[in-house]
């Protein structure tokens, strides 16, 4: 499994340098210069990512022809040794932290050079970029860690890291709550992981990935049981990080943060690790059938779901978080029918275009004065080019449109779907929906935002300066090309780590039948939104008047943010309140102590000479206690002395 | 490290090591006679106490520094006779259980005078003085090795304490130290009568000596139940452990800082160890099921009962019923991994308590107010105060690579695998909890737009000596979520099943070198 073990990569540089960033712009990034803060900020991860960058070469330089090597460097002494439970500081370099750690450091890197523009004007500047790299050192360490917890400790660290940048702005309550909202939401799902964690504690013995596989390989009929509890723990931890059903309910009110957050955690990367997680331990998800069909629906159900939601968003930010929602779904999906390079697949073009779309909303929101809300927008395709043409590259790039990136990711997971059986079948169906509303939804926005006169005439839209729009061009060049590769190369890349599926097709054709399904249902997707969105803009309205009670449901994201504040949030706080609170704590014990207390104040009226408050009182009172305190010191002494012995039991 | 001092004697060295536990409790109590004595004048007292507690705390880092990890048993013991008959022995030693209790009360002790600082302008002398003279007991608990001795620090402790919150309480500090006096006076009455009867039965107050002929020789079943009983009740007040928490809502909301940091907790945890689970190893059996119960309710319900809570005083002491209580289910688990991580949860705990303790002083000492609801928007005024607030936040919740995370993982996965899963997920539940009600707090304090109240007095951020208490706590809590093993190594050393069978080193010169290695975990 090992490379040559005398070759260093230098692995743990890739998120100590992110970190070292965080402690100096955190530490010091008030007193610094701004341009050192920058400098500091931009070349961390621009490091990163050149080492990634040559340890891959390196990697893949050393024995081409073993594809099923991995490489694992352990860092340091064992971070957690005791009894049977020994955790290392190992990261682990396959293919599959390879793709991770290009979007990640990649990614992340251009979106630090957009917040240098989006950002100059905040006070908080330094701190920004501090919680930015302590993201990334957080993030990296999740995808390279050899062992479960190390995962873990990315995990919950990135959760810490979105906390701090989606409360960035944290005199707005609205930010604070939403903050608070997504680390708690996180947590729950935490929760499952941890069980999870526990659970392959207890039947493995132990947490690094590579035993856990060997473990699994040396018992080949090992299957369902208690691996399926352990997936189901493991997609519950998934469901929170990539905020699928039923924990989804942070990452809308997740937009609180500054926009290159909301592209970089909330898009890009963060949200992914869910998927990631799955793919990551596949191999215990392979020996769960009923598993892998819980992820499938959890994933289909969800891109549905919030792809409903989408269409009737306002705000610009909140449409691009359904769609991310909706866009995670699909991943799971592609989780869900065992198709794992299809998922990643997906996963790191999903991260050009998402990215894309939300770097070119922060440019709209930045050109309209800090609007978001898409129906004060309208006819800025001519005030911000370079910001309208990335973005339409985007908007045809999720729609899956030929031959833009979104459409050969996307497409492969469908075709995957569509391969298994007739619930397969199913699923596959409620995916091709999806893709009708996702054009639907993304056309609305563009129409909306860019097309059509404007709707308000406060604003002075004007183009953002080149430290935005670069990364722009560059997002949308991936956009456009970073699906060419095609599935089959991308997963005989990945295979040696997620191993292969099978993508023959019983009949003949079929894939391409389904590919031109998918498009044409993009493209009526399109039409609707060109119907109602520019060539009769009083049709929505008309809609929405029409079908009143669906709408409504729609407009309040069905009342499950009001369901779970009721049920959990003010349930469990009556409770602690009324019934531990009043009836426990001040009723029933409450009362025992009071009697106690009765009792002994009653027998030692004497006591309440504590209340009069002076010095001689206290210090008569020293004197007692201490006088106490001598009497049972020497008390055996002097009984032993005058002859009692203590020998009471006559023994 | 040896060679650096061999070539000036090793005698020298043996010489301090021997004489080294004294100097710990004398240094202390010596500093309280000088505050006495000398007139309170121009900061006086507060610069013997600091000084003289930051001497002990250098004492006490002498003992992890000259600690031989790979040698069981006590270290740096003395053991000289006293009171000839009844047979009370001046007789101290640390192990790797009580070591590092040592040395975070030594550090404990320099923080809880800086945070009395500006809090403490009355009567300084009384307030220092017995401050000292409660680090000398504290110091007392932790070393003692003899019942009688033990029994002394113990109840010793106290009374400083219940001064103190009489003396400094913050609206009715009379009747909360009365109620903490009652709840933790009454149970050490049994407690004496237990220690005095197995006195009788065996003729010794020796610690090691006793847990060799409890577990050789057999006594009445039903008196040897009530006598742990009575050992555990005594401890389980001083934790609290659930239902029995009634004072320390009280105390943690009256007790000056520096008195609430180590009010509740270690004292009370680590005597469970040492005296429960190590005198009566069949008592503690029959009794865990119980226990293990209350610590489960007793994390939920702290948890609970924070969240609601409009005093953040309050709060911290709910908060703290709920660490507490994971610790006491790793305690009663039964398990040496969970042991370890009891101790080092112990450690972790006091000092995130410590530092919370610090920083909500410092708000009371600049708002003069403890109730969460007037505060707001704090951040923008007090960043520093902000920072460090949610580090330790954070530790208090177990985010991994802090040092909260490394206890509460190795509790509940040790009581997951080796003692019940159920029990273990109602507790991990509690890792939801905690999030939900740190989290909510930082934001009632530091965010949101600015409160009347902290638009009412002048920002005045963490001063030097405050951000000197906070910073080691803070730093301590980092490094101990990223290298706990500096300390498992010794931990380790201290934490033994307890001896079960007869054969179990009868041989053995030294009682306390028994190798007790009969239990083995996961044998449920």
């Amino acid at each position: 499994m090992n490379a040559p073990s005398n070759t260093q990569l230098g692995l743990w540089l890739i998120p100590l340098l992110p970190f070292a960033g965080f402690l100096i712009n955190g530490i010091l990034g008030s007193r610094l210069p701004r341009w050192i803060v920058t400098m500091v900020a931009l070349l961390t991860p621009l490091c990163s990512f050149a080492i990634v960058l040559s340890a891959a070469r390196t990697f893949f330089g050393i024995a081409p022809a073993l594809p099923a090597q991995s490489y694992t460097e352990t860092f340091g002494q064992p971070w957690i040794s005791i009894g049977n439970l020994h955790i290392d500081f190992s990261l682990t370099l396959d293919q599959l932290s390879l793709v991770m750690l290009l979007i990640i450091t990649g990614v992340g890197f251009l979106i630090h050079i957009y917040s240098v523009g989006y950002m100059h004007a905040d006070k908080g500047y330094a701190r920004y970029f501090s919680y930015l790299n302590l993201f990334l050192f957080f993030m990296t360490t999740l995808v390279l860690a050899g062992n479960v917890l190390l995962m873990f400790v990315g995990w919950e660290g990135v959760g810490l890291a979105s906390y701090l940048l989606i409360g960035f702005w944290f005199q707005k309550n609205s930010a604070a709550d939403a903050g608070k909202k997504a680390f708690i939401a996180n947590r729950v799902g935490d929760f499952g992981f941890l069980i999870g964690i526990f659970l392959l504690l207890a039947n493995f013995g132990t947490l690094t990935f590579s035993e856990i596989a060997a473990k699994l390989t040396q018992n080949p009929d090992w299957a369902g049981g208690v691996l399926t509890v352990i997936c189901l723990c493991l997609l519950f931890g998934a469901a929170g990080k990539s905020a699928q059903l039923p924990l989804y309910v942070w990452l809308p009110d997740a937009m609180e943060g500054p926009t290159p957050v909301s592209a970089l955690i909330h898009a890009a990367t963060m949200v992914t690790a869910g998927v990631y997680m799955i793919v990551r331990t596949h191999f215990l998800f392979d020996r769960s059938p009923f598993a892998l069909g819980v992820v499938a629906i959890v994933g289909a159900a969800t891109a549905l779901f919030a792809a409903t939601l989408g269409l009737v968003q306002n705000d610009i930010k909140r449409v691009l978080a359904y769609s991310t929602i909706s866009q995670l779904g699909y991943m799971f999906l592609g989780c869900g029918v065992a198709a794992y390079s299809a998922a990643i697949f997906h996963l790191m073009t999903h991260a050009f275009f998402k990215a894309l779309l939300f770097l070119a909303a922060g440019s709209v929101i930045h050109a309209m004065g800090d609007e978001q809300d898409m129906r004060k927008m309208g006819g800025l395709w001519n005030k911000i080019p370079v910001t309208f043409w990335t973005m339409t590259a985007a908007v045809i790039a999720i729609c899956g449109i030929w031959p833009f990136a979104g459409f050969f990711s996307k497409d492969a997971i469908l075709y995957a779907a569509f391969l298994q059986g007739t619930g397969g079948k199913v699923l596959w169906f409620v995916g091709l929906v999806t893709a009708l509303l996702t054009a639907l939804y993304m056309f609305r926005l563009w129409y909306m935002t860019f097309l059509g006169k404007p709707r308000t005439h406060d604003a002075h839209p004007h183009e953002s300066p080149w430290s935005m729009l670069g990364p722009l061009v560059i997002l949308a060049l991936l956009s456009i090309c970073g699906g060419w590769i095609g599935i089959e190369r991308f997963g005989s890349f990945l295979a040696p780590v997620v191993g292969t599926y099978s993508m023959e097709s019983p009949i003949p054709h079929l894939e391409i039948i389904l590919s031109i399904a998918a498009v044409a249902v993009a493209l009526l997707g399109w039409l609707i939104a060109d119907r109602f969105y520019r060539q009769r803009p009083e049709k929505p309205a008309q809609l929405a008047a029409a079908f009143a009670g669906p709408y409504k449901l729609l407009t309040h994201k069905y009342y499950v943010d009001e369901l779970y504040n009721a049920v959990f949030v003010k349930g469990l706080l009556s409770i602690s309140r009324y019934v531990l609170g009043w009836i426990v704590e001040g009723a029933i014990l409450g009362g025992a102590a009071w009697l106690l207390g009765g009792i002994a104040t009653f027998s030692g009226a004497i006591l309440q000479r504590w209340q009069s408050g002076n010095l001689r009182s206290y210090a008569a009172w020293l004197a007692a206690g201490a006088a106490v305190i001598l009497f049972f010191a020497v008390m055996p002494w002097l009984l032993g002395a005058h002859g009692i012995d203590l020998r009471w039991t006559g023994h | 490290m040896e060679s650096i001092f061999v070539g000036r004697g090793i005698e020298t060295m043996t010489a301090i090591d021997q004489s080294i536990l004294t100097l710990i409790l004398l240094v202390p109590l010596a500093g309280a006679i000088l505050v006495a004595l000398l007139p309170d004048r121009a900061k006086m007292p507060n610069w013997i106490a600091l000084l003289t507690s930051l001497v002990t705390f250098l004492l006490t880092l002498h003992l992890p520094a000259h600690f031989i990890a790979d040698q069981p048993g006590f270290q740096f013991e003395i053991n000289r006779p006293w009171i000839p008959n009844p047979a009370i022995a001046y007789h101290v030693g640390v192990d790797g259980l009580s070591l590092w209790l040592v040395v975070l009360t030594g550090l404990l002790a320099p923080v809880g005078v800086l945070a009395s600082w500006n809090a403490i302008q009355s009567r300084r002398k009384v307030f220092y003085s017995l401050f000292l003279v409660q680090q000398t007991t504290m110091f007392g608990v932790f070393i003692a090795l003899d019942l009688m001795l033990y029994y002394g620090f113990w109840e010793l402790s106290l009374v400083p304490m219940a001064i103190l919150i009489a003396m400094y309480g913050r609206k009715d500090g009379p009747k909360a130290a009365l109620k903490f006096f009652l709840f933790t006076f009454i149970p050490s009455a049994p407690l004496l009568v237990a220690i005095l009867w197995l006195y009788a039965q065996t003729r010794t107050f020796d610690f090691a000596t006793l847990r060799f002929l409890l577990a050789h020789e057999s006594h009445p079943a039903r008196a040897m139940f009530w006598v742990a009983l009575a050992f555990l009740a005594a401890f389980a007040v001083k934790v609290p452990v659930f239902p029995l928490h009634g004072w320390i809502a009280d105390t943690f909301g009256e007790a000056p800082v520096a008195m609430g940091m180590v009010v509740a907790g270690k004292l009370g945890l680590y005597s469970m160890l040492r005296f429960h689970v190590g005198l009566f190893p069949a008592q503690t059996r029959q009794i865990a099921p119980l226990m293990i119960a209350l610590a489960v309710i007793g994390v939920l319900y702290g948890a609970c009962l924070a969240l609601v809570q409009r005093d953040f005083f309050k709060l911290l002491a709910f908060a703290a019923v709920s660490h507490f209580s994971l610790v006491t289910l790793a305690i009663y688990g039964l398990t040496l991994t969970g042991w370890n991580g009891a101790v080092y949860q112990i450690l972790s705990v006091g000092i995130v308590e410590g530092a919370m303790f610090v920083l909500l002083g410092a708000l009371d000492l600049r708002f003069g107010t403890t109730q969460i609801a007037l505060y707001g928007g704090l951040a923008a005024r007090l960043p520093r105060t902000a920072t460090y607030f949610v580090i330790a936040a954070l530790t208090m919740i177990g985010l991994p690579l802090l040092s909260g995370f490394v206890g509460e993982f190795v509790i509940l996965s040790s009581t997951f695998t080796g003692v019940s899963r159920g029990w273990a997920i109602a507790a991990a539940l509690g890792v939801i909890l905690s999030a939900a009600y740190m989290l909510w707090l930082v934001q009632r304090l530091f965010y949101g737009p600015e409160s009347t109240l902290a638009l009412s007095r002048p920002p005045v951020d963490l001063r030097f000596g405050e951000l000197v208490a906070l910073t080691p706590l803070v730093l301590l809590m980092l490094v101990m979520g990223v290298a706990p093993s500096l300390w498992f190594r010794t931990i380790q050393t201290g934490v033994h099943p307890p001896p079960r069978s007869l054969e179990g080193g009868a041989n053995q010169v030294n009682p306390s070198t028994i190798p007790n290695s009969i239990r083995v975990e996961g044998q449920r």
